[in-house]
């Protein structure tokens, strides 16, 4: 799944072949401003019809891809393609593509139905009232605001205000529809009744959407792909499910869903098993994604939701299962699940995620217990050691610079 | 300390006070009320000397009002886009430009133009077909206005600026997404947005053009406006019609200044 440096199809002898199916692409994408690398060599075609998300920290050049796309940012090498078409010096307006701002960038003097019909009165020939005005009414449906044209943007509440934005875009049937950190704005709630009405219209519109958002949550449960980004490089493409479960580095695991990392020295190998021993000497196996040396230093992630706490000493279960006696340090009710904080001699400090049902069967930990910490190997995924976090570059993101 | 700012407000207001009163005034006597009357706002609006000056004052506010509106709108377009030094450079221009004292901007301005009329008229006068009278450039109407222009635009480019600034930045982002050229932006996004900031500065405009009396009086060359007619009769004495004449050009610069400011204050729509 990992991006390859390669450019399929570049400099062919008809010019720019599209990838089959795909309705944009970049091409050794690379924006600098100033010295600063916002998108380093970006390869990456979005296919009709897909969710596609750049997902990453502010900074990681997500904001960037998007308006390389929009047409507000020039590649400074390499190239975007939309529907087969080189668009680098293509400005914003020729382009078949809309964008949702992130503060939805309604235009303040005028009512909804003008905001909505906008792009529609600036089509040549431009089309008659009664047409626009059946667009514009049947796009209001579509999100959800029937008879809200006379209102003035002020009137609206942000949720509103959002669709509004939303059918500005869509009205005009674009033929990709940008969203850049579309939900940042909206309350929790609100969010997630956001996100489930965007994905039911991107399916029953066909439309390819094309999300930015610093939200690991938002990108998992919108998706089809997503590209998770970081210092302007991508550093995986894949399914939400595919990322979780199969993480290209200790970066990715960290970043989409929680987990737990354990740090070591790859001590053994074979079949997609490795064995990584510990600092303290504990020996950890677990699923090997990517090429190792032995030797080398990688990182066994094991998500907090697969551990299994119990009071006694778990039977020998499958083979390479992981047995750790440890202490309860701190139990957080988060509703849905208890969150214990656990500490083992040889490991340091760990997460456990125990669900409600398991909670009521074993009977709550209390802080100071002793308790035993399992997982099957399966769980157990050994990773690139690729630091976690690293200092924000000045004025790599787009949007803090406003 | 409430006393003192009495005391301050009461030196400011009650001069003006007492012109506003004794335009009213039934006698001859400026500084003596005697009964109420309406007669002396007559006799000014009666008084052909009164009459000129004020159609020359009201001519040269609005010509100058209206190209400091169109030319600093557009200096501050320009402006926005600029960058870095040359952005910080030129504002600090205008600032100065503002606060230059009207002596300095009445003076510079005479030089200037004497200077230019000394080199251009010869020259016209050299060019001109033979047998027929070479036109003249002098001070007057030209002079006025283009003086009144140089201070007015630099007012107009500072109330604007601070339209264009406080103007989300994706607003004419999200435009251009929908399709409208740059133009197009500009004619239905930009204007109408930045609109209440460049009518309130062409309002400022005409009432510093309409009761400005120093740069005026530089440059007025033959013509007289109606601060230079008020100037040059008070010589003769205070008069209850002086009174009157200061009266209306008060309300007439008063009425305009809260008219600007509304619409300064109205022009802020509601931000979600």
């Amino acid at each position: 799944m990992r991006q390859t440096k390669q450019n399929p199809g570049q400099l062919n002898s008809m010019g720019y072949a599209p990838i089959p199916g795909s309705i944009a692409e970049f091409r050794g994408a690379t924006k600098l401003f100033g010295e600063v690398v916002a998108a380093d060599h970006i390869d990456l075609a979005i296919f009709k019809g897909e969710f596609l998300s750049f997902l990453g920290p502010s900074g990681c050049g997500k904001t960037t891809a998007l308006r390389m796309l929009a047409g507000f940012e020039t590649p400074s090498r390499g190239d975007v393609l939309i529907d087969g078409d080189r668009v680098n010096d293509m400005p914003p307006h020729r382009r078949p593509v809309n964008m949702v701002f992130q503060h939805y960038a309604l235009f303040p003097h005028l009512n909804v139905f003008d905001n909505i019909a906008y792009g529609l009165r600036q089509r040549r020939p431009r089309p008659g009232a009664s047409e626009i005005a059946t667009k514009v009414e049947r796009t209001l449906e579509t999100v959800r605001l029937p008879g809200y044209g006379k209102r003035r943007i002020w009137e609206m509440s942000g949720g509103q205000q959002q669709r509004v934005a939303l059918a500005r875009a869509l009205v005009n049937e674009p033929k990709l529809l940008l969203l850049d950190e579309p939900m940042a704005a909206l309350d929790r709630k609100l969010r997630r009744e956001m996100q489930i009405e965007l994905q039911t219209l991107q399916r029953q519109l066909g439309i390819t959407f094309v999300l930015v958002t610093h939200d690991q949550e938002e990108a998992l449960s919108m998706s089809d792909r997503i590209c998770l980004m970081r210092g302007g490089r991508i550093v995986q493409i894949g399914s939400p499910r595919s990322l979780y479960d199969e993480p290209a580095s200790r970066y990715v695991a960290d970043f989409v869903g929680k987990s737990n990392f354990f740090e070591g020295r790859l001590s053994g190998r074979s079949a997609g098993i490795g064995s990584v021993e510990t600092r303290s000497g504990m020996l950890l196996s677990g699923r090997t994604v990517g090429d190792f040396a032995e030797g080398q230093t990688v990182a066994v992630s094991i998500r907090p939701e697969q551990c299994l706490l119990s009071q006694s000493e778990p039977g020998e279960a499958a083979a390479g299962a992981t047995r750790i006696k440890v202490r309860i340090r701190n139990r957080i009710f988060l509703g849905e699940h208890t969150e214990y904080l656990v500490e083992s001699g040889g490991m340091g400090e760990f997460l456990v995620h125990v669900s409600r049902q398991a909670d009521a069967m074993s009977g709550a930990f209390e802080a100071g217990e002793e308790a035993w910490a399992s997982w099957p190997r399966e769980a157990a995924i050994v990773l690139e050691n690729d630091a976690t976090s690293e200092p924000p570059k000045k004025g790599n993101e787009h949007v803090e610079e406003k | 300390m409430r006393l003192y700012a009495m005391a301050v407000y009461l030196f400011l207001y009650i001069p003006i006070g007492i012109i506003l009163l004794f335009s009213f005034s039934a006698g001859r006597s400026a500084s003596q009320f005697e009964g109420f009357s309406l007669q002396w706002y007559g006799k000014a609006l009666s008084n052909p000397f009164v009459m000129d000056a004020l159609s020359t004052s009201f001519t040269v506010a609005v010509i100058s009002a209206g190209i400091a509106g169109i030319f600093g709108t557009m200096a501050a377009l320009a402006l926005q886009s600029m960058r870095g030094r040359m952005r910080l450079f030129f504002d600090a221009l205008i600032y100065i430009a503002v606060m230059v004292p009207g002596i300095v901007i009445g003076i510079a301005t005479l030089i200037a133009l004497v200077t230019v009329f000394g080199w251009l008229n010869p020259l016209l006068a050299a060019i001109w077909p033979e047998g027929q009278v070479p036109p003249q450039m002098s001070m007057g109407y030209g002079s006025l206005i283009a003086a009144h222009t140089l201070f007015s635009m630099a007012l107009v480019i500072i109330i604007v600026r601070a339209r264009i600034a406080g103007m989300d930045r994706s607003l004419t982002e999200a435009s251009s997404d929908l399709y409208a050229t740059p133009f197009g932006t500009f004619r239905q996004i930009t204007l109408p947005m930045i609109f209440p900031g460049i009518l309130a500065g062409v309002l400022l405009s005409f009432t510093f053009s309409f009761d400005d009396f120093i740069i005026a009086f530089f440059v007025a060359g033959s013509e007289t406006t109606l601060p230079i007619y008020v100037f040059s009769s008070i010589r003769r004495g205070v008069t209850p019609e002086i009174n009157a004449i200061g009266s209306m050009v008060l309300i007439v610069s008063l009425s305009l200044l809260i008219v600007a400011q509304l619409i300064l204050q109205r022009g802020r729509t509601p931000r979600s």
